[in-house]
């Protein structure tokens, strides 16, 4: 089989595998107690944390550990909410994550082009007096373009913070310098359960509610997995992203009416999403993994709620017909050409029985 | 004008229909697409972008919702 579907959830890097085996062995104590396994577990994660802030480029004070990508969105715009002094507004981009337009449900939402990007000035007039947080993903988790994140730091006015939800783009891309910040271990290679809250010191902010004690090993797996990532980030990037350009270019060329959707240039390296007019989102991902491979799609046929997706719907693009194409550090070349060579085959055999 | 119903059936078969009746219409007349699955009001738009036609408007009615799209060419 072959994944197309890191931006989901990567697979455990192996890196982390046998931290995690160790960490259970070693870690599993709750780490508030002070008896010995307690106290190994503790330093076990003081270890883990001070190695995920440095690959934060934070102090370890400044990082939370919560039980998802989720629940760190939602404790950071619930905390800064908590503490300003402006009000109680928030202002989101209409592509964010469903995690941050669930947690902010009466947000003003941004509207964003036809790339799916938004503009500063927008988000800016946006800004009311009573806005407390404005919250704008690093990269778009569905289509890969990434948003104009570091204009925005200069552009907010004093005493609005910015939360930038970098789930998509954490291991990814270089990150940006921001009051708050959400990454979920899953999408970097991690273990599933982990989500980082990076606090930057001076922020307004406070835990919206009791933290609890993290799971341990899985914190530690989460940094050793990072720590790996990071380590050839740059050169798996360009691989990554040289795949993902080919596959572009190639879907244009070889499928008829179909739309390869989101930023060409300023994109995630590892994400492609486009839609194919006349087929069923559902019969494509379906036939797709009858094939061998395994990819996502935003259509609502094919989705669990029966909605089209929220980003295409505000992209003004098409919703039925899609896939999104994820690629990680164990795709190759060769997998990514028998994809696209299964693409023009499934498509072309829907289109000929309508 | 010509109609289409297409209530009750999913994305993309009122896009699928839309395609099939346009060219049975004259170049200026506009086809009516009565759909009530939701990802018509953003494919239908989309469609006629994609296919240089030209979208006229949606309006509701007592089930689902009439898209409009004149033939240009």
């Amino acid at each position: 089989m072959t994944f197309l579907d890191h931006a989901s959830g990567a697979p455990l890097h192996p890196a982390a595998r046998a931290v995690l085996l160790a960490a259970h062995d070693e870690g599993w104590a709750d780490p508030t107690r002070l008896y010995g396994a307690g106290r190994r577990a503790r330093l076990l994660l003081d270890d883990a944390r001070a190695r995920l802030a440095a690959a934060f480029d934070a102090r370890p004070d400044e990082v939370h550990l919560l039980p998802s990508g989720t629940a760190s969105v939602r404790a950071a715009l619930a905390g800064a909410v908590a503490r300003s002094r402006r009000g109680s507004h928030v202002v989101v981009s209409a592509v964010e994550h469903s995690s941050v337009l669930d947690a902010a449900p009466s947000a003003t939402r941004v509207a964003v082009s036809r790339t799916g990007r938004v503009s500063v000035a927008d988000v800016v007039a946006a800004v009311t007096p009573e806005t407390a947080v404005v919250s704008l993903q690093h990269a778009n988790h569905e289509v890969g373009t990434v948003q104009p994140v570091a204009d925005l730091v200069a552009a907010l006015p004093e005493g609005v913070v910015l939360h930038v939800d970098a789930c998509a783009s954490a291991g990814r891309l270089p990150l940006p310098r921001v009051p708050l910040l959400s990454a979920s271990a899953r999408k970097w290679g991690g273990p599933a359960g982990v989500g980082v809250l990076v606090v930057r010191k001076g922020t307004r902010w406070r835990s919206p509610a009791p933290e609890g004690p993290p799971n341990v090993p899985a914190v530690v797996a989460a940094a050793a997995a990072l720590e790996a990532v990071l380590a050839t980030r740059e050169e798996e990037a360009a691989r990554q992203s040289a795949l993902v350009e080919w596959v572009r270019a190639s879907i244009a060329a070889r499928v008829p009416d179909t739309e390869v959707v989101g930023e060409p240039e300023e994109r995630l390296p590892h994400v492609v999403t486009f839609s194919c007019l006349y087929v069923d989102g559902e019969a494509l991902v379906t036939e797709l993994d009858r094939r061998g491979f395994a990819v996502n799609s935003g259509s609502s046929c094919a989705s669990r709620t029966g909605h089209p997706s929220h980003v295409l719907e505000a992209m003004g693009v098409l919703t039925h017909g899609n896939v999104r194409v994820s690629v990680g550090a164990s795709t190759t070349r060769a997998e990514v050409e028998a994809f696209v060579d299964a693409v023009v085959d499934v498509v072309a055999g829907v289109r000929s029985r309508l | 004008m010509r109609t289409v119903d297409a209530l009750g059936k999913r994305c993309p078969v009122p896009v699928i229909e839309l395609s099939k009746a346009l060219p049975l219409v004259e170049v200026g007349d506009v086809v009516e697409v009565l759909a009530d699955d939701e990802a018509a009001r953003v494919d239908i738009p989309v469609w006629c972008r994609m296919k240089g036609q030209e979208y006229v408007g949606a309006q509701p009615r007592e089930r689902g919702t009439a898209y409009l799209v004149k033939r240009l060419s």
